[in-house]
Order: C-alpha cells, then structure tokens, then sequence
C-alpha cells in the first residue's frame, strides 16, 4: 500500500510542478486540468485507502520513505501513518480541495494569475496533506510551516494591495509565534523521550507521567504539561485560538476559494488535528486539558460576539470560523477529541460551503463584499441561495443537519466534563450557540432577504454564477445535510478511531454520552430538548425579527451599545495592542540597539573611539619629533643631566 | 594524485594565468577563461567528497614535504569531515561569483577575476592546512585579494569599509600569531595543529590561548560585539566580494573554532563557555533587533549573517553545559553537525540573497529598501526566487536553512531550556526581518518609473539563482550524505574535547 500513499501525497505536487513552472507555457486549461487531475487522483486513492482501512479494517501503516538525516543517535525520518484518523483527514482535505479546484476555475476566470493561482492551492494539498500523512514530528513541522508558507502566498496573491501584503505578512508572522512553542516542544519531546516517532513517543509517555523538569529553578512542572502546551501554543497558531487569532480575519484578502479550502475547512483545523493525534500525550496532563479547554471556551465565544459587528461578508464567515475553532478546540479539552474531530469534518463541509457561496455572492456583486450593500439575492441566485441556507442551518446546528450532530455532542461532551474549567466552557459554548445562530442569519438576512439595497447597475448584471461554481456549491450541501446523519453513531460511539485515539477512562465523556445512544434519530429527538437547540432558534428568531421585521432595530441597538459595538468592531483592541506593542516597540527597539548600541557605543567609542585615540597618540608624539636639530640637543642634554643626577644622589 | 594541493594551486596558478593573458586577449576571453579555471577547480574538488571515508576521523587526501626545516614548517595538508564540506562550498560558491561579475566589472576585468580565483586557493589552503604556520600565511594572504576588491570595485566609502576591516582583523591576526609561537614553543618545536591537540597546558595558559584565539576568530565570524565591520564591508564590496565575504570568509572564523579553540584548551573552553554561549545568544536576539531597521538592503542582510553564525558558535559550544549536566556527551553532536551545515547552508542562502540584491543593484544602482516596491510586477521570475531564498534565510522547513537552526535549537534544549528559548526566537525576528524586507522590495504597487522600467532576470541570472536554489532545497530534503561525512570527526572531536587537558 506504500506506493498508493505516496501518489496520494504527491500528485498534487506533480501538478503543483506543471502549473509553476510550465503553466504560462501550456496555458489556462492545461493548467487547470493537470492540477485537477492530481487531486482528482488524490481523493480517489484516498477512497481507496478509506476501504482498506476503514471498511476492510485492515492494520494501520506506520513506515519511513526515507531518512532524512541521522546525528547523535537521532534517526529523523521522512514516513507515513495510515490510520483512521489520517484516513478521515486525507478525505476531507483531498474532496474539499478537489471542489475548490474546480470552483476556482470559474472564481478565477479573468484573474492574471491563474496558473500561478492554481500552483498553488495544488501545493497547499501536498503540503497538508503530509503534515496529516506524518508519522513523526519533524515531518509534521515540515507540513505545518509548508501550509503556513502557501497561506503567506495565497493571503497575498493580489500583491499589489498594501492590504493584502499587511495580511500575510501578520499571518505568517503570527503563525511563527506559535511554531515557536510548537518547535520548543518538539525539542523537548527529542531530548526525554530520545525519537521523534508518534508511535516510540507514545508507548513511552506513560512512563512519563510523573516526571517533572525545572524551566525555572526551584518550581517543578510536569513534563508532559509542558510538552503539550508547548505543542498546543503551535496548534493556537495555526489553528487561531486567543491571543494568536489575530491574523485569521485578515486572512480574508486572500481569494475566496482559498478562504474556503485554507482559512476555514483544511489548514486552520490543523491545530485541533495535532491534539487529537496526541491524544496520548494529553490524556497524561490534565493542567494542559484544562488550559485547551479554556482557550477553546474564550475562542468560541468571544470570536462569536465579534462577527455580530462585520459587514464584509467575508468576515462574518471568517470570525464563525474562529468560533467554530474555538467549539472544537473546546471538545478536544474535554477529551472528546472524537467529537472535535466529527466536528472538523462537518465543519469543513459545510464552511468550506458558506465561503464558496458568499464567493458565489461576491462574484454576482461584482466583488462588492458589504452586506449593507446586498439584500433579495435570492430570487437572482436560487442555487447559491439554498445551499447556502443548508450552510448556515448546519452552522448554527439545526436539528438534522451535519453540524447539529457534531456541535450537540461537543454540548453535551463539556456538560459531562469535569476537569476544572468545565462548567465555564459549557457557559461559554452555551452563549456561544445563540451568538452563531443571531449573526448567521443576521448575514443571511440581509444577503438573501429583504430590500435589494444594491446600485441599478449592479442589479441587472446579477444572475446565477456558472455550472463550476454552483456545482461544488451542491456536492459540499449534500454532506453539510447529511454527513452527521450517517456517521455519528460509528464515528462518536462507535469504534471509527480505533486506537488512534486515546481517552483515559475517568475522562470519557463520550462514552457516557454513548450510553444512552441508540440511533442518529433517536439522539436528534433527544437535541430537541436541550438548551442548546433553544438557544439557537432564539438566536435564529432574534436575527429574523431585528433584520427582517424592524430593521430600524438594528441601529437602535447600536446607538445604544455604542461603546460596546466600538470594542467589538475593534477587535477588543487585539490589532492596536499588536501593532502598537509588538511591531512598533521591536521597531523602536531596533532602532535604539542600532543607533545606539552598534553606531555609538562600538562603533563611536570602541572602533572609532580607539582609532582616535591612536591618532590623538600619534599627534601628540609627532610634537617630539620636530626635526629642529637644537629640539634634540636639548632634550639629549636635560636626559644627560637627569641620569646624572640620578647617579650623584644614589 | 595531490588532491589538496591541485584545489589549491591551480586557482592560484589559474588566476595568475588569467593576469598574465589579459594584455593579450579580450575581456571577454578572460571571463570564459575565468569561469574555466572556476569550474575545473570545482571538478577536481568533487572527489574530496565522493572518495572520502566517513568512517574515520584520521585525516585524509594528507600531503607532507618538509618547507622550512629550520623552525620545523612544513608542507602539510589534510582533511576531515568537518573541513572537506568547506572546501566543496568554496569551490562551488566561486563559481557564482565569477559568473555574477559577468556584466557588471567593466574594468581591469582580468585583475577582478583574478583576485577571486587567487583568494579561493588561498582559502582552500585554511581549510586543508594542518601546519599552523601554512595555516597562518593562507589566513593572512587571502586578506589581501580581499582589500583589493572591495578597495577598488567597491562603493564610494570602500576606503573606510576596507580600512576598518583591515583593522579588525589584523588586531584578531596579531595574537593568533602570538599564541601559535607559545604552542610552537609548548609542543617542541612543532608547528602541526594535530600536535597541538595532543598537547597538556596548565589552565592560566590555557585561558589567554582561549583568548587570543578568541579574539581572532571572533572578528572573523563575526560575533558580537566585534561585528561591526562587517555591515560596513558588505556595503562597499562589489557583490561578488560580499558573496565570498558571506558564504566563505565568515566560516574561517568559525572553523577556527573547532580546529583550533575547542580541541586545543579544551578545559578554558570548558571554563569560559558562558562567554561565547552569551556572545551567541546576543548574537542572535539583539542582531535580528538591528537588522529589522536597516533601510539598506545588503545591511539587513549582514546583520542577518551575524545572526546565523551566532547559530554556528552556539551549536559548538553545547558540548560542555550537556557534558556538565549529564556527564555524558549525548546530544552534543546534533549541536556541533548542526552548526557545521549552517555553515554550509548560510554559504547557499546569504550568497544568493547578495546575488539577489546584486541582480536590482545592477539595474537600480540603489541598495535602499526605501527606492524599491511591486518589483514582482516587473520582474516575476527574480521575484519568485528571492521569495525562495527569503523563506530560506527565515528557516523555513524544506530548505538548508531549516537544518542547522533545528539541529541547534534541539540541541540548546538538552543544555538548557532558555538557550533554547532564546535561540528559537529567531524563528519569529528572523521571518520579521527577512519578510518585512520582501513586503517593501517586491510587493505593492510600482513605486517609481525606474522599478516599471526594471527587465527581469536574463538566462545567466536565472542559471546562477536556479542552481542555488536546487542546492539550498537539495540540502534541505535530503541533509543525511553531507551529515553523513561529518559523524566520525565530530565524535572525536567532542570526545577529545571533554578530557581534561591539565
């Protein structure tokens, strides 16, 4: 089976390859098609894979391509795990990406960058796709900074906006933020455990469980606590979790599509897969459970109160998205990483949906994003308009669909847990479901419903977006409905992962839940009655009272709440807190150490200054050395005199 | 066959060829004549590496003749793993410079060329050396073609540049030429490095040898705070000389640490590790601060050099905090290979990245970031490819630039936490720095009609950065053949260095 792994990995590389660099050479449609065509591979080969281990239930594959490099007993290699989890990730990222691919065809049609757009995205597939694929922590790195690197490319690809350049420039700074701790506790992780192999790694980790280290002498931590925050601090990185989420809403100036494929279904998940992967590392430390569980918490409430306040379409999507993150970093710290996973996987169906509709919107619009300016799209554009209906019920889980099944179990997951931090999280994820359920349908309101509030000239251009477009729109809409449906009972209660996943028998939260599991059905009669679907059809009813029957509501409440509404439409002052602190202060900085430090101190008094000295020396000797014969004879004379002197008085 | 001494001598000899046939041929014949000589020496060196035995750390390809039987001088050449990769990287590396000058040295081509092909044998000699005083002539010597590049192809304060460069680095020479007589002396009468190594020295000596050595290996490195020449040299030279000054002439100063400092005073190395370890980590920390406000590029990229050599000295002086604290060497090669393919791979991608700003110097006669903006508009394929490199410079995995820094990184973990901290931060101002520079230069709008008017890379361009860019991601996939040449000496080497030598 290696060989079928490999072609899965790389033949989006291979079209990443023709795209770069022949892709002005064979033109637009051959780029498309070879780039397609290697994803198309990808995802058929994932199934593949899918029956073989998933439906045959065969062993899982842990093995090396290659060795990187070996030093000091270190053996680092290049190598691959198959297993239920990876399995599940290959799917998702291949079948999304291979919708984007396609969308993109019509998204980017009259872009001049399309071939290079193309490398890229296909790139971005490789790239995620061996950071899923690893079976080790360096390889996992590698994949980690590569999806980092095509987001910088893709965030900025219209390079000649000063914002877009802001953007990536912050995303990938603040993403190395986090890789810094992730690097830190890959460093750890070589020095205690002697290998950077999951499967060594997490044999070895119960052993582990009572060692502690000194970072600060005289103060014992736990080892594995530090290992996994560190680990967790590159997940919050990558993955946007509070303080580190900063660049995901200005991520938004990358295209669409790659919104769709990187800033909501793929990459930015790839956090919440890297604490499900070491699930046997965090099992062992319940201080750092509690801390993801609480970084999850405030993510996913507070991300979610700051959408209430965008216009731009885009970026009501993109702090949802946030949010979302936060619910599956929640479930993760409460040890149901199944469900956090379930719901990254229903997430990227139907996320990866919402972004390709308001894509869909944006191009009708003629890429005119605030939804002030939108409004009674819905007779125009049929099919965006349904799907993205299915969209948005899934995302503010309504009963049936994929994200209902998904957000009800992480709901449930944090009520049952008890490790401190809990009951707060279970507050927050509770609040958090109104907040998601007000501004989806405040934005779906006001894009789809209501007065057509757009220009005469862009109103009779709007129509329907092309067959490429809309036909991802409707192969993403059938998993968003469904996809919960089919597989919660295998995925959640059942034995979908195996043994890779690991939960520590106090804390199997889903387990309880699963007790009183029968049917997929019988668990959404059960959702009917918890708090959570109140919650979100009171956000729902909220959103369709204020923006559809008294729309002069809305400008009450924020005349109100203005300096609430100036919090939140700032970011709670995160940007200026960075850009002030952070960006100036090392500026500032800099530019002491520079001026002062390297021009003044070594250069001016050290360098210089000992020049100086050596030319004020020389000019002083050069007053002795007069050339005026009777200058010598006198001073030969007052030496004769001394030494004389100095003989007669000893 | 002399393996050694034909890398040496015939760039030497080929550049004095090249002086000689100037007044009878064209310009043009001299640059083919030069990129010959460049090449055949690259060649004749590719079996240093094919043929060489990883499995031992005895020298290898070892020529002797005696050459001043008087004072014991000899002839004496050799090389192991930790040398061998520097003389492939210079070979290689001249073949780039001799190419970048293609279009741009007008004038006294044939003395430019000469210079570079003159000073690669001489810095070949350093690296195979293993008398001190051969050692010491080639040390000096090499200065010289130096000066001369920067003095006479160089920018309008190339005066101040190469004065105080010159400064700098006799004041280091001077007292390694002090402490090379008292080993001479020490070691009965003999100048041979090995015999050096197996030398007993009581610690007062060992400590003012650590420190003459200190002083003239520092400034070569450079390491903070004696790094100030560096910048200013990098300024004035032409870009050939900046590629050699950055890929080459950077790791003498280096390698002068693990020939010389670590294997000679073993135990006031042990004693004063502090003092580099901090040197390093100001190094690292306090330069990437400097560098992110240069407003000229090849300063930004100077500073960015000390940073990365502040890797390399890190990574050679974990051995003895690990050795303190564990009582056994274990994690300290990750740290000294690591440094070793810094060197290497800081050789790839601080060269190309002076090739980079050479190829917009060239067109915009300016090194200002604050001139350029959108340059991708106009020359895309340049663009790509300093992208390339930028990524590189900030370590990013997949490239050469990944390795080291990991290896150390993972390395200072084993030594100590905060190390660790403190060296990964480069991780965040390296990418700071290094982007920062990409944002203003290639994106954006087109600043001016001079970045609308620029002409993207011609095919000798794009060769030279294409070729540099396989290496750099060659070096970063697939790090275990070059790895792989070092493990014997570096073994010996630390295990040498932590038995006591009173």
């Amino acid at each position: 089976m290696k060989g079928i792994y490999l072609i899965i990995a790389l033949a989006p590389m291979i079209g990443a390859v023709i795209a770069g660099f022949f892709g002005s050479r064979i033109g637009r449609t051959a780029t498309h098609l070879a780039t397609t065509a290697g994803v198309a591979v990808s995802f058929l080969c994932s199934l593949v894979v899918f029956k073989h281990i998933v439906l045959d239930g065969s062993a899982p594959f842990n093995g090396a391509i290659y060795t990187w490099l070996v030093s000091d007993g270190f053996r680092f290699e290049i190598g691959f795990l198959i297993d239920e989890l990876t399995t599940l990730m290959m799917m998702v990222v291949t079948f999304v990406s291979l919708m984007v691919h396609i969308y993109t065809i019509g998204y980017m049609k009259d872009d001049p960058g399309y071939q290079r757009f193309f490398c890229y995205i296909s790139l971005f597939t490789f790239s995620m796709l061996m950071l899923v694929m690893s079976n080790n922590f360096l390889q996992l790195f590698f994949g980690w900074e590569a999806v980092g690197l095509v987001s910088y490319l893709l965030i900025g690809f219209w390079h000649k906006r000063e914002s877009a350049i802001y953007a990536n420039l912050k995303a990938f700074l603040v993403n190395r933020v986090g890789d810094f701790g992730f690097l830190l506790g890959i460093a750890a992780v070589a020095m205690y455990f002697n290998s950077l192999d999951y499967a060594d790694v997490f044999a070895a980790a119960p052993l582990m469980a009572d060692v502690t280290i000194q970072i600060i002498p005289g103060y014992d931590w736990s080892l594995l606590t530090v290992i996994c925050i560190l680990l967790f601090i590159g997940a919050m990185g990558k993955s946007a979790q509070v303080p580190l989420h900063v660049w995901l809403p200005d991520s938004m100036e990358g295209p669409t599509p790659i919104s769709a494929l990187i800033h909501a279904a793929t990459m930015v998940t790839a956090g919440i897969f890297l604490v499900a992967r070491m699930s046997p590392m965090y099992e062992l430390s319940e201080v750092a459970l509690s801390f993801v569980l609480i970084i999850g918490a405030v993510t996913a409430l507070f991300m979610g109160l700051l959408g209430l306040v965008q216009n731009d379409i885009k970026r009501v999507v993109a702090y949802s998205t946030l949010s979302q993150l936060g619910y599956m970093t929640v479930a993760l710290g409460a040890s149901a990483y199944a469900a956090g996973v379930f719901h990254l996987m229903t997430h990227a169906f139907f996320k990866a949906l919402l972004f390709l509709a308001a894509g869909s919107v944006i191009i009708a619009m003629h890429h005119e994003q605030d939804i002030r300016k939108m409004g009674g799209l819905k007779k125009y554009m049929p099919i965006t308009y349904w799907t993205a209906l299915i969209g948005s019920l899934a995302l503010i889980g309504f009963p049936g669909t994929s994200g209902f099944f998904s957000k009800d179990a992480i709901i449930e997951a944090v009520h049952a847990s008890t490790i401190p931090g809990a009951s707060f999280a279970y507050a927050a994820v509770l609040i958090g479901v109104f907040i998601t359920a007000l501004y989806s349908f405040r934005m779906f309101f006001l894009v789809f419903h209501g007065k057509e509030r757009m220009d005469d000239h862009t109103r009779e251009h709007l129509r329907e977006s092309p067959w490429v477009v809309t036909g991802p729109l409707i192969l993403l809409a059938i998993p968003s409905l469904l996809i919960g449906y089919m597989t919660i009972g295998d995925m959640l209660f059942g034995n979908y992962f195996g043994d890779s996943i690991v939960v520590h028998e106090s804390r199997d939260v889903l387990a309880q839940i699963g007790a009183g599991f029968t049917t997929a059905g019988g668990f959404m009669l059960h959702g009917l009655l918890t708090p959570a679907f109140w919650f979100a059809m009171a956000g729902l009813g909220t959103a369709w009272y204020i923006y559809l029957q008294r729309p002069e509501l809305a400008g009450f409440f924020k005349e109100q709440c203005l300096p609430l509404f100036k919090l939140l439409d700032r970011n709670y002052g995160c940007d200026e807190f960075n850009d002030k602190v952070f960006a100036a202060g090392s500026r500032k900085l800099g530019k002491v150490l520079s001026d002062t430090g390297d021009a003044k101190i070594i250069d001016g008094f050290i360098v210089n200054g000992s020049a100086n000295t050596i030319g004020w020396l020389a000019s002083v000797a050069r007053f002795t050395q007069t050339g005026y014969l009777y200058h010598y004879a006198f001073v030969m004379i007052l030496g004769l005199v001394g030494l004389l002197t100095l003989f007669v008085m000893v | 066959m002399p393996l050694l001494s034909l890398v040496i001598w015939l760039p030497i000899l080929g550049g004095l060829a090249v002086l000689a046939a100037s007044r009878h041929t064209t310009d043009a014949n001299i640059r083919w004549m030069a990129l010959a000589v460049s090449a055949v020496t690259f060649l004749v060196s590719l079996p240093l590496f094919f043929s060489f035995d990883s499995s031992t750390h005895e020298m290898q390809f070892v020529e002797m003749a005696a050459w001043i039987p008087t004072f014991n001088i000899n002839y004496h050449l050799g090389v192991d793993g930790i040398s061998m990769p520097l003389i492939l990287l210079t070979a290689f590396s001249t073949i780039f410079v001799v190419a970048a000058g293609w279009e741009v040295i007008k004038e006294r081509v044939a003395q430019y060329m000469a210079a570079f092909l003159i000073m690669e044998g001489m810095m070949i000699g350093v690296f195979a050396a293993l008398d001190s005083v051969l050692f010491y002539i080639f040390w000096e010597a090499m200065l010289i073609p130096m000066f001369i590049v920067i003095g006479i192809w160089g920018g309008p304060r190339r005066v101040y540049a190469t004065i105080k460069f010159f400064l700098y680095t006799f004041f280091g020479s001077v007292f390694l030429l002090i402490a090379l007589i008292y080993l001479y002396f020490q070691a009965d009468k003999s100048f041979a490095i090995l015999d050096f190594h197996a030398l007993k020295i009581g610690m007062e000596a060992q400590i003012l040898i650590f420190l003459a050595f200190l002083i003239a290996f520092a400034v070569k490195v450079p390491m903070w705070p004696v790094h100030t020449w560096l910048p200013d040299a990098h300024v004035e030279a032409p870009t050939g000389g900046s590629v050699i000054l950055a890929a080459i002439m950077l790791k003498l100063g280096a390698y002068g640490f693990v020939r010389f400092i670590m294997p000679i005073v073993p135990d006031a190395s042990f004693e004063l590790d502090w003092l580099i370890i901090l040197m390093s980590l100001v190094a690292i920390v306090y330069i990437a601060f400097v560098a992110l406000v240069q407003e000229d590029m090849k300063k930004l990229i100077a500073y960015s050099s000390i940073a990365h050599m502040g890797f390399v000295t890190l990574g050679f002086f974990m051995v003895f905090t690990i050795f303190e604290k564990t009582g056994s060497i274990q994690g300290a090669a990750l740290g000294v290979e690591g440094a070793l393919i810094q060197m290497v791979s800081h050789g790839f991608i601080s060269g190309a990245m002076f090739l980079c700003v050479g190829v917009m110097y060239d067109r915009m006669h300016s090194r200002n970031i604050s001139d350029y903006g959108g340059v991708t508009n106009t020359m895309p394929l340049f663009a790509a490819f300093m992208l390339f490199f930028a990524m590189a410079n900030a370590g990013l995995p997949g490239t050469s630039g990944f390795v080291g820094e990991f290896m150390v990184i993972l390395s200072a973990f084993q030594a100590n936490f905060w190390y660790a901290f403190l060296a990964a931060l480069t991780l965040i101002f390296g990418a700071a720095y290094t982007l920062w520079m990409i944002k203003r230069v290639l994106f954006g709008e087109i600043k001016n009609e001079k970045v609308a008017q620029l002409k993207d890379l011609n095919v000798r361009e794009a060769a030279i950065l294409g070729t540099l860019a396989a290496a750099v991601l060659i070096l970063g996939l697939w790090p275990a053949p070059l790895i792989d040449v070092m493990h014997a000496t570096v073994n010996n080497l630390l295990e040498h260095v932590v038995v006591s030598k009173l």
